[in-house]
C-alpha cells in the first residue's frame, strides 16, 4: 500500500525490547480495587451501589453521567466498603469519588450480563453503538474518549475506513503490540464490529514497521476478510497521533478544526476493538485492560493483564517493584505521559504504561536561555513555530499565541524533546492552552449573562412601554369620558 | 537521589543534545581550518587570535557577573568561545591586539549582552565587532600581509612577532598587500579592466587554498568546507543557508560577468575569495540572528549573498559579507514573521484547510 509523507517529528531511543518479547501475564486479584468514577473525557459517572452492597463482575457499579460520559462495572465480585474520594492518576494529585471493592476471591460473573449478539453483523449499529456504551468502553491508547460517541460518527458522515491505531509510537509501551500478537483474531473481530457499527466498508490497520510480529500476526487474522488491509507504517514519532496516521496512510490532512470523519476516516486503537469485541460477542463489559510496567528502575518490565482499579503500587510490587528509586514514575509513555503524584493511585481505562523511569533515562538538564536554533521549527509535526509560541507566553501573551497556532499544538511533546537548551516547551503550550479555553468558557458565560440581561431589559421595557400605553389609553378614555360629561353639562347647561 | 514525583510535565525522556553540545561541535568543525590558518600566518596570528578570544572571554565573564549570572555556565555554553573564535580570524593576522580587544567588547559587550546575552541579540556579535573596527581603524584593518607559513622562510620569529603584535608604532606598510578582492576594485579604480586584472591576481588555486594576502578566514576554502559538511552531516546546519548564499553570489557573479567582464569578476572568483565560505557555512548560519524556518532561512542566504555582490561590486570596501549579514541579521525578525511553515489543517494563511475526501 502507498504510503504518504507526514511532516516533522522525531526518532526517540524507543526502549521497546524490555517488554516486547514478554508475553501478557495476569495479575493475582489484589486485595482491594479503586474504581474512580471519572476515568474518561466527560461527564463523571454515577456511583449506584453504597457501602456494603456486595456485587458481581461485570455489574453496574455507576451509570454513565451524560451523553459523553461511560459506565463503570464491577472489575470482579466482592463487597462494597466505601464509596469515598482516593487519589486521583492525575499530576494534580486531587482526590476523585472511587468505590472501592473488596473482592471476595471468586471471581464470579454477573448473571444478567447482557447476552452475547450472536449475529453483530446482521444487528442494527444504535445496538452496537449501545451495548458498547453499556459496556464503558472508552478510548484505551491513553485519550479514554468515550467510544460509543466516536461510533456515532457514522450517524452524521459518509465514512469509508475505519483505521485502528496499532502505531503505539510512544517509546517503551509494548501493550498493544503483545495484544495484536496474541490476540489478532479478538482485535480483527472488534474491528469488523466496529465497521458496521460506523457504516465503514473498509478497514486499515497500521503498525509501525518496529513491530514485524504483531504485522505478521494481524495479517494472518485479517487474510480472510478482503476489506481489511494491514499496513506497515513508517517509525516515526508521532504517527500515532490520529490526524498523522490517517495523513501516512490516506495522504488527506484533516482540516484545523475538524474530524478525520470529515475525510471518511474513523480512528479507534487496537485495545478498544479487543474490548468491543469482548462486549459483543461475551457480553463482558470493560473491567480489565493491558499495561505495560516498564523504565530502567523497574525489576522486571512486564506486560500484565490487571483488573481495573488496581493499586499502581500493587502493579509494581507485581513486577518485582523498583531496583532504584526512580526519578519520574510515569502513567503512559515518556513523551506524552503524566508524571504521577504517588504509587497510591488506582489503575484506570486509559493507562497503558507505569514507567518508573532513572536519571539516566530522563535525560532532565535546567533549561537554559533558547539559542533559536529553530530545530523545534523543523520537527514540529504540526507546522507551528514553537520558538515564538514560547516567547509569547513566557510574556504573558496569549492572544499572539493563539495567532500563531498554539491551539493547533497536539502536545507530542517533540519540541520539548529536540530542545538543546532543555526549554519545556509543550509545558507552555499546554497552560497556554488550559489559559485560552477557560477564557473562552468565561466569554460564553459573560455573554451568555449579557444575552439574559439584555433580554431581561428588554422585557422591562416592553412591560413598561405597555404599561405607559396603558395608563396614557386610561388617561386618555378618562379625559375623553370627562369632555363627554362636559358636554353633557354644557349640553345640560343649555 | 530522590523521586521527583510531579515537578515536571512530560516529555520524560531527551534527545542527547544541549546547548554546549552544539556549541563545541562548531568549534571541533572550525578547528582543522583554523589551525591550518594559525600556521599559515604564523606567531602574530596566533598572538591575535589568543588576544581576541581571551578579550571575549573576559567581556562575558564581567557582563555576566554584572547581569547576576554565573560566568561558569556561561563560558560553558561555549558560544562566546565562537564569538571570539570568528571575530579573531575576521581579522587581519597581523593587527595588533588591542584591534581584537575594541572589537571584543563591542561584539560581546554590546552587541551580545546590552541586548540581553546568549539568544536576545540581535546582530551577529562577531561581525560588529569586525564592523566597528573596521570602519573606525581602516589603515590596520586593511594591513593584510601575504602567508608566510610558521617556521619557514620569511615568518617572523616568537620575539619579532610579539613586536607586530604588542609593539608601538609597528607600520606594516612595507610588507603589507591588497587582499584580492581589494586589488581587483583598485586596479577597477584606476582603469584596469577586471579581465586584465585578474592576470596579476592569485591563481584558482592559490585562492581556494589561501596563499594569499587576506583575513585567517578566508583562506583555506576546502578546510571550511569540509568543517561546514560535518555541521551538517551533525545535524547542527543545514543546507539551506549555505547552499542560497553561496549560490546567489555566484549566479549574481557570473550572470554580470557574462554581461561585461570587463567590470564586473566571475562567480567562481567571488565564490572563492574574501570570507564567501566561511561567512556562508559558520557566520551567516549563526542560531541566535538567523531565522529559525527553512524557508525564512532560504531568503536570508539569498539575502546576504544578494548583498554582498552588491557591497563587493559596487560599494567602497572590497568584501562584503560583514555588512551583509548584519544587514539581514536586522531583517530576521521580519523574515520569521512572514515565512513561517504551513500549519498542518492549514492553507499557508493560517486558515482551515477545505474538507475534501469525504462525502458530506
Amino acid at each position: 500500500m502507498k504510503l504518504f509523507p507526514v511532516r516533522g517529528g522525531i526518532h526517540p531511543e524507543y526502549r521497546k525490547e524490555r517488554t516486547a518479547e514478554q508475553a501478557i501475564v495476569t495479575l493475582p486479584m489484589p486485595a482491594a480495587l479503586y474504581i474512580p468514577l471519572q476515568q474518561h473525557i466527560g461527564a463523571a459517572s454515577e456511583a449506584i451501589v453504597a457501602a456494603g452492597d456486595s456485587v458481581k463482575k461485570g455489574q453496574v457499579i455507576a451509570k454513565s453521567g451524560g451523553v459523553v460520559s461511560a459506565a463503570a462495572h464491577a472489575p470482579t465480585s466482592g463487597l462494597v466498603v466505601a464509596v469515598t474520594e482516593v487519589t486521583a492518576p492525575h499530576a494534580s494529585g486531587l482526590p476523585l469519588i472511587t468505590i472501592i471493592i473488596e473482592p471476595d476471591g471468586k471471581d464470579e460473573w454477573a448473571d444478567d450480563l447482557p447476552a452475547p449478539i450472536a449475529d453483530p453483523f446482521a444487528a442494527d449499529s444504535k445496538v452496537i453503538r449501545d451495548r458498547v456504551a453499556a459496556s464503558g468502553i472508552v478510548g484505551m491508547g491513553g485519550a479514554a474518549f468515550p467510544s460509543a460517541v466516536k461510533l456515532n460518527l457514522g450517524t452524521q458522515h459518509k465514512l469509508q475506513t475505519l483505521l485502528i491505531n496499532g502505531a503505539e509510537c510512544e517509546p517503551y509501551l509494548t501493550c498493544d503490540d503483545r495484544v495484536m500478537r496474541e490476540f489478532a483474531d479478538e482485535v480483527i473481530d472488534g474491528a469488523r464490529i466496529m465497521a458496521h457499527a460506523l457504516g465503514a466498508p473498509n478497514i486499515v490497520i497500521g503498525i509501525e514497521t518496529n513491530k514485524p510480529a504483531a504485522i505478521e500476526a494481524m495479517g494472518k487474522a485479517a487474510a480472510a476478510h478482503t476489506n481489511i488491509t494491514v499496513v506497515g507504517v513508517p517509525v516515526q514519532y508521532p504517527m500515532g497521533s490520529e490526524r498523522h496516521l490517517v495523513q501516512a496512510i490516506t495522504g488527506l490532512e484533516t482540516p484545523a478544526r475538524k474530524l478525520t470523519a470529515d475525510l471518511g476516516v474513523v480512528v479507534h486503537n487496537v485495545a478498544t476493538a479487543r474490548a468491543v469485541h469482548k462486549a459483543v460477542r461475551l457480553g463482558q463489559p470493560l473491567v480489565r485492560r493491558v499495561i505495560t510496567v516498564s523504565g530502567g528502575a523497574v525489576a522486571r518490565p512486564s506486560n500484565v493483564e490487571v483488573p481495573l482499579g488496581t493499586m499502581v503500587a500493587d502493579l509494581v510490587a507485581f513486577c518485582g517493584g523498583f531496583t532504584q528509586p526512580p526519578r519520574r514514575v510515569v502513567n503512559g509513555g515518556p513523551m506524552m505521559g503524566q508524571p504521577l503524584p504517588s504509587l497510591e493511585v488506582p489503575v484506570v481505562k486509559g493507562m497503558s504504561g507505569i514507567l518508573g523511569l532513572t536519571t539516566e533515562e530522563t535525560g532532565e538538564e535546567p533549561a537554559k536561555p533558547c539559542i533559536r536554533c529553530g530545530t523545534c521549527v523543523t520537527i514540529c509535526p504540526c507546522g507551528l513555530v514553537p520558538v515564538e509560541m514560547a516567547r509569547f507566553i513566557k510574556h504573558d501573551r496569549l492572544d499572539d499565541a493563539a495567532k500563531w497556532g498554539v491551539t493547533d499544538c497536539v502536545s507530542c511533546g517533540s519540541c520539548s524533546y529536540v530542545c538543546p537548551s532543555h526549554i519545556p516547551l509543550v509545558h507552555y503550550f499546554n497552560y497556554a492552552k488550559g489559559a485560552l479555553s477557560a477564557a473562552d468558557r468565561e466569554r460564553r458565560r459573560l455573554d451568555t449573562i449579557k444575552g439574559l440581561v439584555e433580554n431581561h431589559n428588554a422585557r422591562i421595557e416592553k412591560q413598561q412601554a405597555a404599561k405607559k400605553a396603558a395608563a396614557a389609553a386610561a388617561a386618555a378614555a378618562k379625559a375623553q369620558a370627562a369632555q363627554a360629561s362636559t358636554t353633557d353639562d354644557d349640553k345640560a347647561n343649555a | 537521589m530522590t523521586t521527583a514525583y510531579n515537578d515536571r510535565a512530560a516529555p520524560f525522556t531527551h534527545a542527547p543534545v544541549n546547548v554546549s553540545k552544539t556549541m563545541f561541535t562548531v568549534l571541533a568543525a572550525l578547528a582543522p581550518a583554523t589551525l591550518f590558518n594559525l600556521w599559515m600566518f604564523g606567531w602574530p596570528a596566533i598572538f591575535l587570535f589568543l588576544v581576541t578570544v581571551g578579550a571575549c572571554v573576559a567581556c562575558e565573564v564581567i557582563c555576566v557577573r554584572l547581569s547576576g549570572g554565573s560566568a561558569d555556565s556561561a563560558i560553558g555554553d561555549g558560544s562566546v568561545l565562537i564569538t571570539g573564535w570568528l571575530l579573531a580570524v575576521s581579522l587581519p593576522p597581523w593587527a595588533p591586539w588591542w584591534i581584537g580587544v575594541v572589537a571584543a567588547v563591542f561584539g560581546v559587550a554590546l552587541a551580545k549582552h546590552a541586548f540581553g546575552g546568549l539568544g536576545q541579540n540581535v546582530f551577529n556579535p562577531a561581525m560588529v565587532g569586525r564592523v566597528v573596527v573596521l570602519v573606525s581603524f581602516p589603515v590596520q584593518m586593511t594591513a593584510w600581509v601575504a602567508p608566510k607559513p610558521l617556521f619557514g622562510a620569511g615568518s617572523p620569529g616568537f620575539l619579532e612577532s610579539l613586536h607586530y603584535t604588542f609593539g608601538r608604532d609597528v607600520s606594516l606598510d612595507a610588507i603589507s598587500q591588497a587582499s584580492p578582492l581589494g586589488f581587483i576594485k583598485t586596479e577597477l579604480a584606476r582603469g584596469i579592466a577586471v579581465d586584465q586584472s585578474m592576470a596579476n591576481a592569485p591563481g584558482l588555486m592559490d585562492l581556494i587554498l589561501g596563499f594569499h594576502p587576506g583575513s585567517m578566514g578566508e583562506a583555506s576554502v576546502p578546510l571550511v568546507l569540509a568543517g561546514g559538511l560535518y555541521l551538517m552531516w551533525k545535524r547542527i546546519i543545514s543546507w539551506h543557508i549555505p547552499v542560497s548564499l553561496l549560490g546567489t553570489l555566484f549566479v549574481m557573479g557570473a550572470l554580470f560577468n557574462l554581461v561585461d567582464p570587463a567590470r564586473f569578476s566571475s562567480g567562481l572568483f567571488h565564490l572563492v575569495t574574501g570570507a564567501s565560505f566561511l561567512g556562508a557555512f559558520f557566520i551567516a548560519t549563526d542560531y541566535v540572528t538567523s531565522p529559525v524556518s527553512k524557508k525564512g532561512q532560504i531568503v536570508f542566504g539569498v539575502g546576504i549573498g544578494l548583498l554582498t555582490w552588491i557591497i563587493r561590486t559596487f560599494a567602497g570596501y572590497p568584501e562584503g559579507m560583514a555588512f551583509a549579514v548584519l544587514l539581514m541579521n536586522s531583517l530576521t525578525p521580519i523574515i520569521d514573521q512572514h515565512f513561517r511553515p504551513r500549519a498542518f489543517g492549514r492553507t499557508s494563511k493560517g486558515e482551515p484547510l477545505p474538507v475534501k475526501g469525504g462525502e458530506q
